[in-house]
């Protein structure tokens, strides 16, 4: 655990609603730098709302959200240079098939950031190394395993530099042998002091990585502490109730 | 003989018969020489043929010119049409009412109100030029139905993309220009392609502003000598254009159904 530090991310009161469905009803939530935070909790929770929330691709109805300092819930904030310093991480990659791995990585930061192609090109590269996808730099992502690329989308929300990431149910979408690699990936990331926020049902996975894991339960955070303590002696009987059947299915 | 060798010279034997005996009525029906006389006359289509060119020639310059035209026109108005929040609603209103209004109005009545309408005006700086008029109309009646086509190529990109393209901090038009945009028009190439075709036929209608294209040249030669072979000329014509581009539409969608189908269907 890191030591004292800013605080990354400040969620205050937040509401989020779709149409007569209330997916967030009030949640409180602080993400100091360099910290992971695991959130759990059933489908339907509202992790990934709370995630999308974070990165402005859901209006909230209530509440506000700060990152580094800044209210970036204030309805006059440019959302575009907001995003910049937030990556987010899909469930389902949602890599752009038309673009090889190289155009994928690099198109933010020509377009967005104003870098030049060889400046893009080279840091897209030194990345894609980094997580021994160099060989893949020209593929289509069609032609690519879902770990693969998985770990691409992963180095595109991180060709941009964010403060903060978000990582959305990450591996769900993966064949069970190819879980690893992307966790492994996720783990480099934690060591170097990436702030995550990480929505999972990696149980044993959130046991090694998070500094603190938020269980969720009907759009609210109904506790939150040390891996240790939420997985192992949980106070609140929906979260024992949660956790016994994921042991059931074998995930813990 | 193999079987399939022989249910090839099954297939052979049987349309030379059929077609053969449907040639066999026609040619040996009562008013058959008054046909041939009238339609197919072949000193009248040998000179026929050079006019007919250089008709055709000028319906070519004005459907190029126009389909130009209309590929950037109907992108334009399928991305007004896509613009988000309360204050664009007018641009997406306006977008609505010329699709509304342009696919609902007759080709002919448009290419008559703009080529003699317009110009009868006698406004100044507007050209009186007939050419101009047939492709300025062309192109509004066929944005329309080009636009309409693209907004369905843009709205079958999964909206997961947006938000992926959104995510990385592109605007709402650097998300569409990069990432929505080629992936649209990629769905979308063989009912453009349709609707090229439509418009090389339509190029005929401007016939009325007296400009003398094919058809008008053909109906010119009629009138003079009292011969409908040169219309047969025109029909060859716009055969010998539109279908090899038909052939070339149906083979890019078996070509996008065998790719689809190769990365499993769904995606």
């Amino acid at each position: 655990m890191t030591g004292p530090a800013g605080r990354a991310l400040l969620i205050e009161g937040l509401h989020k609603s779709f149409g007569s469905l209330e997916v967030l009803r009030g949640i409180d939530l602080t993400v100091a730098e360099h910290e992971v935070v695991c959130l759990i909790g059933a489908s339907g929770s509202g992790k990934s709302t709370l995630l999308r929330c974070i990165n402005l691709l859901e209006p909230v109805d209530a509440g506000r959200i700060v990152v580094g300092g800044e209210e970036i819930t204030d309805p006059t904030i440019d959302v575009d240079r907001v995003r910049r310093r937030i990556g987010i991480v899909f469930q389902a990659f949602n890599l752009f098939p038309h673009m090889n791995v190289l155009s994928n990585v690099t198109l933010a930061p020509r377009k967005v950031l104003g870098k030049s192609r060889a400046e893009a090109d080279d840091e897209a590269a030194a990345l894609l190394s980094r997580f021994g996808l160099a060989d893949k730099r020209l593929e289509y992502p069609d032609r690519l395993s879902g770990g693969q690329q998985q770990r691409v989308a992963i180095v595109r929300a991180l060709a941009m530099r964010p403060d903060l990431l978000l990582l959305d149910e990450v591996t769900s979408a993966l064949d069970p042998e190819l879980v690893a690699e992307v966790l492994d990936v996720i783990r480099e990331l934690a060591t170097g002091g990436m702030t995550m926020v990480i929505a999972t049902h990696e149980m044993g996975f959130a046991r090694d990585i998070a500094h603190r894991i938020a269980f969720l339960d009907a759009g609210q955070i109904l506790e939150q502490g040390p891996p240790a303590e939420i997985l192992t002696s949980p106070k609140e009987p929906r979260t024992r109730q949660f956790l016994q059947r994921v042991i059931r299915a074998g995930r813990l | 003989m193999t079987a399939r060798q022989r249910s090839v010279f099954v297939a052979l034997v049987s349309t030379v018969l059929f077609f053969g005996a449907i040639g066999w009525v026609v040619v040996n029906s009562p008013n058959w020489a008054e046909v041939q006389r009238e339609f197919l006359n072949p000193t009248v289509f040998a000179n026929a043929i050079p006019g007919q060119l250089r008709g055709v020639w000028i319906n070519i310059q004005i459907f190029l010119t126009a389909e130009v035209l209309i590929l950037v026109l109907g992108l334009v108005i399928a991305v007004a049409r896509s613009l988000p929040g309360p204050v664009l609603f007018p641009v997406r209103l306006l977008a609505t009412i010329y699709t509304d209004v342009f696919r609902a109005l007759p080709g002919i009545l448009v290419i008559t109100l703009l080529g003699f309408g317009v110009p009868a005006l006698g406004l100044p700086g507007i050209p009186n030029d007939r050419f101009f008029w047939a492709v300025v109309a062309l192109t509004l009646i066929y944005s329309a139905y080009v636009s309409e086509v693209y907004r369905a190529g843009i709205e079958s990109v999964h909206p997961s993309q947006t938000a992926a393209a959104r995510s990385l901090g592109l605007s709402h038009f650097q998300a569409l220009r990069y990432v929505v945009v080629p992936q649209a028009v990629r769905r979308v190439i063989p009912p453009l392609l349709n609707d090229f075709i439509g418009l090389q036929k339509d190029s005929a209608l401007v016939s009325i502003l007296g400009v003398v294209e094919v058809f008008q040249a053909a109906k010119l030669r009629q009138q003079a000598i009292f011969n409908f072979t040169p219309y047969l000329v025109t029909a060859l014509l716009f055969l010998l254009i539109t279908i090899p581009l038909a052939r070339l539409t149906d083979w890019l969608v078996a070509r996008e159904r065998r790719q689809r189908a190769a990365t499993g269907g769904v995606r």
